[in-house]
C-alpha cells in the first residue's frame, strides 16, 4: 500500500503516503471494533486508503507537488479519480511493489539499510519488529530506517522498472537483500527463536515477483528463488516438537516439502542458461544435494565438497570455510576437517560463532577426543544466540559426558589432568 | 429490563500497529460477549475524534475536540441491563481499561405512565 501510494505522491512524499497507510488502518480497527471484521479486510483497507489518497491530492495539489512523472493527470479533476483507481488495481499494486524494492536498493545505501527498508515499507514490518529481525535496538533500526528513508526521498522519483540499463545495474542489489532477508530468518540470530519462517517468506514472496518480471527473471534470479525453496524445504524438519534445533544429518526428512523440493528444482533447472554462476547457483546445487539424499547416508559428500570449493572461488568468506571443512570432513573424516579449519583465512572472524566451536567439537567427539570436545562445546555454549542454540550444543556436551563418564567426573572434581590415550572409537561418518 | 447507554472516553492513539491490533480483538470479543448475553440493544459507532462545537445564544461555531483528550467520547453503545448495578458490572469487562480509557454509564431517561 505504501508502495502504491508513494508511486502517486512521489518518493520525495514517503512519509506522506505512510500517514495515510497508518491513518487508513487506525479508523478500519475503530470502526472494526464496533461493527466486526468485514469479509475482505485487506480490501477495505485499499478503499479507505484509496480514498483518503484522493483527498490529500484534492486538498494539497496547489501547496505540494506529487509524482512528477504522472504530470498533470494528478491537477484535473476530470483525470484524478481514473488515475487513482487504476494505480489501485491489482496489476499496477504489484508493478509498485517492484519499483519500490529497486528503490529501496539505493547504491547510496549499505546492503542492512536496504534490507531495513524493504522489511518496513514492502513487508510493512514495524521499527520495532525489523529491530527484533536483525537483533538490535528500536533506536539504531528507527535511525537505520529514517536515514534510509532520507536518501530515498532525495531520489524524486521511484526507479523506473523499465529502463533495461539501470535495471541490470541494479538487480544484483535487490537480489542480494533479499537472500540477506532470507538468511536472517534462516541462520538469524534471534535471541526467540532459531527459524523466523515469516521472514523467509516474504523474501521467498518478493523473489517470486522478480520471476515473473520479464527483465528481471535472469538465471541468477532463478538460482536464487531455487535456493530459497530448496533450503526452506527442509523447514519443517529443522526445529522438533519441543522447538529445538535438529542437525541436518539428524533430521526426518518424510517431514521435508516435497513440494517445495520439484519447485527449488525446476527454478534451478531454469538457472542453468547463459555464462554466468552466480553464489547462488552454487548455493542451490548444495542444498539439491541434500534435498536429493533421502537418507544422511546416501549424501554425495563427493559432489558437495567440489561444490564448495566452487564457492571459496566466488565467496572466499570463513563462514563458507568452516562449511567446506565440516563437508571434508564427512567426506574424508574428522582429522581431514580439523586440517581444513585450520586452513581457514581470516579463522578469527568466526570466535563468536557457536557453530565455529560446534564444528570442532564435533570433530574431536569423532575422534574420540571426548574431553577436548565437550571443552569446544562449553566455548560455543557461550556464544549461543536463542535457547534452541543452547539446548543443541548442551545436548551435544551431555553426548560428550556419555561417552567418556569417568574422565568427565575426574573434570568436575578438578584433580590434575591425566594423559590417557582414549582408545574408543566414536560413531564417526560413514 | 432497563436502557443505558456506554460513553466510551479516552482516545486510543500513538500505540503500535500490533498492540492496536490486539486491542481490536479484545473489544470484539467484549461485544460478542455482551450480544450473546442479550444486552446489546444497539451496537453503536465510534465518532471521529474531530467536529465542531456550536455554543450560546450567539450559535458560536469552534472546532473540537471538545475537552482534554482523555475525557473525548470515542464512541457509544445503548446496552439493556437489570439494574444500573448491572449495567456497572457488565461495563468492567471492557478493555478500554487497559489503555486508561473510562467507560461512563448513564440510565436512558423513562417515563413510568
Amino acid at each position: 500500500m505504501v508502495a502504491t501510494l508513494t508511486r502517486i505522491f512521489g518518493v520525495h512524499n514517503l512519509a506522506l503516503a505512510e500517514d495515510v497507510v497508518q491513518d487508513a488502518f487506525c479508523r478500519a480497527l475503530e470502526v472494526w471494533k464496533f461493527r466486526g471484521l468485514p469479509e475482505n479486510p485487506s480490501a477495505w483497507l485499499m478503499a479507505t486508503a484509496k480514498n483518503r489518497a484522493l483527498d490529500v491530492l484534492r486538498r494539497e495539489r496547489t501547496a505540494r507537488t506529487f509524482a512528477p512523472e504522472l504530470g498533470q493527470l494528478l491537477e484535473s479533476e476530470w483525470t484524478v479519480a481514473p488515475v487513482v483507481e487504476e494505480l489501485f488495481g491489482a496489476h499496477a499494486i504489484k508493478d509498485d511493489q517492484l519499483r519500490m524494492m529497486f528503490s529501496c536498493c539505493h547504491p547510496r545505501l549499505t546492503e542492512e539499510a536496504q534490507v531495513a527498508l524493504v522489511l518496513h515499507i514492502l513487508c510493512g514490518f514495524s521499527v520495532n519488529e525489523v529491530a527484533n529481525a536483525f537483533v538490535s535496538g528500536n533506536a539504531a533500526i528507527e535511525k537505520r530506517i529514517s536515514r534510509a528513508k532520507k536518501v530515498l526521498a532525495g531520489s524524486k522519483k521511484l526507479f523506473d522498472v523499465s529502463g533495461a540499463d539501470d535495471f541490470s545495474g541494479r538487480l544484483p542489489a535487490v537480489q542480494r537483500a533479499l537472500y540477506l532477508l532470507f538468511n536472517e530468518g534462516y541462520h538469524g540470530a534471534s535471541p526467540e527463536s532459531a527459524v523466523r519462517a515469516e521472514l523467509c517468506q516474504e523474501a521467498m514472496r518478493l523473489t517470486a515477483m522478480l520471476v515473473e518480471h520479464p527483465l528481471a527473471a535472469t538465471p541468477a534470479t532463478h538460482a536464487l528463488a531455487a535456493l530459497m525453496c530448496l533450503n526452506a524445504a527442509r523447514l519443517p524438519g529443522r526445529v522438533d516438537a519441543s522447538g529445538s534445533l535438529i542437525s541436518l544429518f539428524d533430521q526426518d526428512r518424510s517431514r521435508w516439502d516435497s513440494r517445495l523440493v520439484a519447485e527449488g528444482q525446476r527454478f534451478l533447472d531454469l538457472s542453468a542458461t547463459g555464462s554466468e554462476l552466480t553464489e547462488y547457483h552454487v548455493e542451490a546445487a548444495i542444498a539439491s544435494v541434500h534435498a536429493m539424499a533421502h537418507r544422511t547416508e546416501d549424501t554425495d559428500w563427493g559432489k558437495i565438497v567440489s561444490l564448495y570449493n566452487t564457492l571459496m572461488t566466488i565467496r572466499p568468506t570463513p563462514v563458507v570455510g568452516l562449511n567446506r571443512a565440516i563437508a571434508i570432513a564427512q567426506h574424508e573424516g574428522p582429522q581431514r576437517g580439523l586440517e581444513e579449519i585450520r586452513a581457514i583465512v581470516d579463522r578469527d572472524r568466526l570466535a563468536t560463532y557457536p557453530f565455529f566451536h560446534a564444528a570442532l567439537g564435533e570433530f574431536e567427539f569423532h575422534n574420540g577426543r571426548y574431553e577436548i570436545a565437550r571443552e569446544h562445546f562449553r566455548a560455543a555454549l557461550d556464544f549461543a544466540r536463542n535457547p534452541m542454540e543452547r539446548q543443541f550444543i548442551e545436548q551435544r556436551m551431555g553426548a560428550c559426558e556419555i561417552a567418556a563418564p569417568q574422565r568427565m567426573v575426574a573434570a568436575r572434581s578438578q584433580e590434575p589432568p591425566v594423559r590417557r590415550v582414549v582408545r574408543h572409537k566414536g560413531p564417526g561418518p560413514e | 429490563m432497563s436502557q443505558f447507554v456506554y460513553l466510551y472516553r479516552g482516545a486510543e492513539s500513538g500505540r503500535s500497529p500490533e498492540k492496536m491490533q490486539e486491542m481490536m480483538q479484545k473489544w470484539m470479543a467484549w461485544m460478542k460477549q455482551l450480544g450473546d448475553q442479550g444486552h446489546i440493544k444497539d451496537i453503536g459507532h465510534p465518532l471521529e475524534s474531530t467536529g465542531k462545537l456550536v455554543k450560546g445564544k450567539q450559535k458560536a461555531v469552534t472546532d473540537g475536540p471538545f475537552a482534554e483528550t482523555k475525557d473525548v467520547v470515542g464512541g457509544y453503545t445503548l446496552i439493556e441491563a437489570r439494574d444500573l448495578e448491572q449495567a456497572v458490572e457488565l461495563s468492567k469487562g471492557c478493555p478500554i481499561f487497559e489503555v486508561e480509557g473510562a467507560v461512563e454509564v448513564r440510565p436512558v431517561m423513562k417515563m413510568n405512565m
